[in-house]
């Protein structure tokens, strides 16, 4: 064993999940920050943090917080 | 406009109601929309695919200039996740007009009526435009539109069935009832059916795998919108009774002998 290493990371970001998918991010990042870093495009999506939804208008200033469970949805082909 | 549709205070030209689901690629949906002839197009609410987004997204092909999108809640078996479903469709941007499906039975896909109604409730007065998916009982019709539904949207046969109209006798009573448009959803197999939902006198149409599931599903949109249009306009016209006995269409007289 090489005790060498620090046996510990200090993890200063929060752990949610988006979809069901664990995900880190930042301290402090906010929805709009989990939405840019996703790469979705232009396309119309809804997010819902903790199964309330998120108001577009209110991304910039949401804070996730560790345990945070978001959802993210679109639309797509159906009857 | 000759005879427009008049739904949740818009206009329409025409009485088909497609969905988008089940085809192969977003440019043969938005061709068999197009053979279609439909203005109001519905969709589903789905979690993004946060791995791999993708490129394109299905409201790309469906500009909202000339569609009204309609988002469902398909999938949804209770009052709660249903109205979560529409909460975040209209955060999405779409408007407030939602199609309300809260399965009942997963082999059916019947309706589950009372959940349906206590949706409908709470959608309604959230400022939702609630129109219900509902079995063909004209009791459950009368509540969803006292609530303050948009319209009622009574099944044919069980989705994607194919079986066509089973109770037009109950369709009748829901349709001479109402005071909202009646729209028949689910069941409707060929042109026939969708032209026989229209002669009954039903408002308008909703149907998905009819056409996304025919072999030429391009050809059997075309087939729908002429089937809604021969059905709606034999409605106006007013058909004959129907009688048990001949009734000559020659003249009797100057017969030779």
């Amino acid at each position: 064993m090489d005790f060498s290493a620090p046996r510990w990371q200090i993890f200063n970001g929060v752990r949610i999940t988006v979809n069901d998918e664990p995900r880190e991010l930042p301290a402090e990042a906010t929805v709009a920050d989990l939405v840019a870093g996703l790469a979705l495009g232009p396309r119309r999506i809804a997010v819902e943090v903790n199964q309330a939804v998120v108001p577009r208008a209110e991304y910039e200033e949401h804070r996730l917080a560790e345990g945070d469970a978001v959802e993210i949805i679109h639309f797509v082909g159906g009857g | 406009m000759d005879d427009p549709f008049l739904l949740a205070g818009r206009t329409y030209r025409s009485r088909l109601i497609v969905g988008t689901g089940k085809y192969a690629s977003f440019a043969e949906t938005r061709k068999a929309i197009e053979a279609s002839g439909a203005e109001i197009v519905t969709v589903a609410v789905r979690r993004v695919n946060i791995t791999d987004p993708g490129k394109e997204n299905l409201l790309d092909h469906l500009p909202s200039d000339r569609f009204t999108i309609l988002p469902n809640t398909a999938g949804c078996y209770t009052v709660e996740d249903a109205v979560r479903t529409c909460r975040l469709a209209r955060e999405a941007g779409v408007g407030t007009l939602v199609k309300l499906e809260v399965i009942g039975d997963e082999r059916t896909l019947f309706p589950d009526v009372p959940a349906t109604i206590e949706a409908a409730r709470v959608l309604v007065k959230e400022g939702f435009q609630v129109l219900p998916y509902v079995t063909d009982d004209p009791i459950a019709c009368k509540r969803l539109e006292e609530i303050g539904c948009a319209a009622v949207m009574p099944l044919a046969a069980p989705i994607g069935s194919g079986l066509g109209i089973r109770n037009p006798f109950n369709l009748r009573i829901i349709i001479e009832q109402s005071r909202v448009p009646v729209i028949v959803d689910a069941g409707v197999g060929t042109a026939s059916h969708a032209a026989e939902a229209l002669e009954l006198g039903c408002d308008a149409v909703l149907m998905n795998t009819a056409i996304a599931g025919a072999k030429d599903a391009l050809l059997m949109a075309e087939a729908m919108r002429l089937g809604v249009e021969a059905g709606r306009k034999a409605f106006r016209a007013g058909r004959i009774p129907a009688k048990l006995y001949a009734t000559a269409s020659s003249p009797l007289d100057g017969l030779i002998r």
